[in-house]
């Protein structure tokens, strides 16, 4: 390579991080516009102080049993009232955010380091392996997550653990498909043909060349992901299947205490209700913002 | 034409071959082993031995495998652990219920999202817009036990206006049946409206934008002509592919909806086989959604097709 060739790639290289930093500024500038997105951000931040600091703000130790107070109703002694154990409903939702926000975002992580992976080699090489791994993903499709995951769980067991990897898991088919249609477009393209040229390995074109190109689909995946992954956390709980108790997680609680319904005993399900819903709807929101803006 | 639908039976039945080999890996492998798994950890080895014995457990799983790919393609599915009898006659009677509910959620929910699609893409922007649009995502993306047990507490607890269960009693008629289906169908309505309004909207958007729209305009067309014969004919026909694979979606929530409710569907058969560790019987009901949601997407595919010549041909994969 020449002197002025160097300089010159070295001025390309430069101008390309200059133009990506400033994509970057650009849409952090629209996403603090967004009123749906900075709603979400600080009610998904709510809920991660809670799952954090949960012990400050808790006015009763959540796993504390009082039977002469079960089913308290509402007061200024419980806010939310008590369930069907006397257990103090507020301290038990505050508590209940922690296990779901540890097992929601691993478990994506998890699907998406895989999935990445997979979509690289399957859009990369093409060929027999793609086709097959695309007719596999095709199959894992097939079947609904919550019901795959369901199949899985009951076969090892179910843990806080096999949760984690579980979702991960099924996850993964999903997040190939979207990483792989990406790198398909990304291959045809000069750079990735020049890297070949220079004789780079393919492990080289693939994960430092082609990898930085590609993160604007993988983030937005994972912000969707994330939100499928606590409503299958969720619905997988509520059968048992996911967080196991002693955890306070919502799904378990509301699967505790939904059978008193009947009897006019709402709040030990009604809040915990309310607490997935927020969540839940708050990071979609987040997501639904943090893809516009990459889409646009 | 021929070949597309062909070429497509072929990849369907690759698929559901697929999807058989993943349901025997989740049933007959990653429990290791299938006897001590049903017996739990204190159980004599001796017992445990018997179970797969009895189960057939023991044998290579290469011969597994084969016994139950070819009892599949026979429709022989083995026997339930739980209740004694053949796992394929316990599936007609639950997928006919889960069919009824299904039927009565996409019966409200396909004009509904429709509309709202339509809704939205018309006045984009606007307030009628951002309701369709942030409402239908909020609603989309609850667990459907969430919305079922609020609907349960609000219109079957408090105001009494609708029945606890799903299950009608024995021998009721027509009406009686729908009566007890309408609240579980709602969570289901709620988790696919989201989806079929946002993509009418889009289908609305990208037709409203389209030439041939502002062609019909300038030749002085009305609009409610232009709307109803060159944007909405246009717009719709995403809409039939996107409605069929949310099947997937809706069987996923039958799970817990019928759970909730207490309906006899498939979805309340599966969850009892996964308590009662009823192997069988959950490889038979995990299997019976993954055929239901390939055939319609079969079936949705080809009438896309039909109705979309572009489709027909220049179609590589």
């Amino acid at each position: 390579m020449s002197a002025v060739e160097e300089v010159s790639a070295e001025l390309d290289a430069r101008r390309g991080r200059q133009g990506r930093r400033a994509a970057r500024g650009e849409r952090w500038r629209v996403l603090r516009r967004s009123p749906t997105f900075l709603v979400g951000a600080v009610i998904v931040g709510f809920w991660i102080v809670c799952a954090a600091f949960g012990g400050l703000i808790e006015t009763h130790s959540p796993f504390a049993v009082d039977v002469l107070h079960r089913f308290a109703r509402p007061s200024s002694s419980h806010w939310l009232g008590t369930d069907e154990l006397g257990r103090d409903v507020f301290s038990r939702v505050i508590e209940g955010a922690r296990g779901i926000l540890v097992v929601a975002p691993l478990a994506t992580a998890i699907g998406t380091v895989a999935g990445t992976v997979i979509g690289l080699v399957t859009g990369y090489y093409r060929g027999a392996v793609d086709d097959v791994l695309m007719r596999v993903v095709d199959a894992f499709l097939a079947v609904p997550a919550v019901v795959l995951g369901l199949l899985a769980l009951v076969a090892i067991g179910p843990s806080n653990i096999t949760v984690v990897v579980v979702i991960g898991i099924v996850f993964t088919p999903i997040i190939a498909r979207t990483v792989r249609a990406a790198v398909l477009a990304e291959r045809e393209l000069e750079y990735v043909q020049a890297a070949r040229l220079r004789n780079e390995r393919s492990p080289y074109v693939m994960f430092v060349e082609i990898l930085p190109n590609v993160t604007a689909p993988i983030l937005v995946e994972f912000t969707v992901r994330l939100g499928y992954a606590i409503f299958t956390l969720a619905t997988l709980s509520f059968l048992g299947l996911g967080i196991q108790p002693p955890a306070p997680d919502w799904g378990v609680t509301i699967f505790n205490n939904y059978i008193y319904l009947t009897g006019g005993v709402w709040w030990p399900t009604l809040f915990p209700a309310i607490a997935i819903a927020s969540l839940v709807v708050v990071v979609n929101l987040v997501s639904d913002a943090v893809t516009q803006v990459f889409e646009r | 034409m021929g070949r597309f639908v062909l070429r497509r039976l072929g990849l369907a039945v690759l698929t559901l071959w697929l999807l058989a080999t993943i349901v025997f890996v989740g049933a007959h492998v990653l429990p290791g082993d299938v006897g001590r798994r049903i017996l739990g950890p204190f159980a004599a080895p001796e017992a445990v031995a018997t179970l797969n014995h009895q189960l057939g457990a023991d044998r290579p799983l290469a011969a597994q495998y084969w016994d139950w790919l070819s009892g599949a393609v026979r429709g022989d599915l083995g026997e339930s652990l739980s209740y004694r009898v053949p796992v394929s006659s316990l599936l007609g009677s639950a997928v006919l219920n889960s069919l009824k509910l299904a039927l009565v959620a996409f019966v409200l929910v396909v004009p509904l999202g429709i509309l709202g699609g339509i809704a939205a893409g018309l006045f984009r922007g606007r307030a009628v817009d951002r309701i369709v649009t942030v409402g239908g995502l909020s609603a989309t993306v609850v667990p459907e036990f969430v919305s079922g047990i609020v609907l349960i507490l609000v219109f079957a607890v408090q105001l009494r206006w609708l029945p606890v269960t799903a299950q009608a009693p024995a021998g009721s008629g027509l009406g009686t049946q729908l009566r007890y289906l309408i609240l579980p169908a709602i969570p289901l309505v709620f988790v696919l409206f989201g989806y079929i309004a946002r993509i009418t909207r889009a289908g609305m958007v990208e037709a409203l934008e389209a030439d041939y729209t502002r062609t019909a305009v300038l030749k002085g067309i009305s609009q409610r002509t232009v709307i109803a014969r060159h944007v909405l004919r246009n717009a719709l026909l995403p809409t039939i592919a996107v409605v069929a694979t949310q099947t997937g979606y809706l069987i996923g929530g039958l799970v817990v909806i019928e759970f909730i409710f207490n309906y006899q569907g498939l979805g309340q058969l599966t969850f009892q086989a996964a308590q009662k560790l009823d192997f069988p019987l959950l490889q038979g009901t995990v299997m019976v959604m993954g055929i239901v949601f390939l055939l319609t997407t079969l079936v949705a595919d080809i009438g896309y097709s039909l109705l979309n010549p572009r489709i027909r041909y220049g179609r590589t994969e």
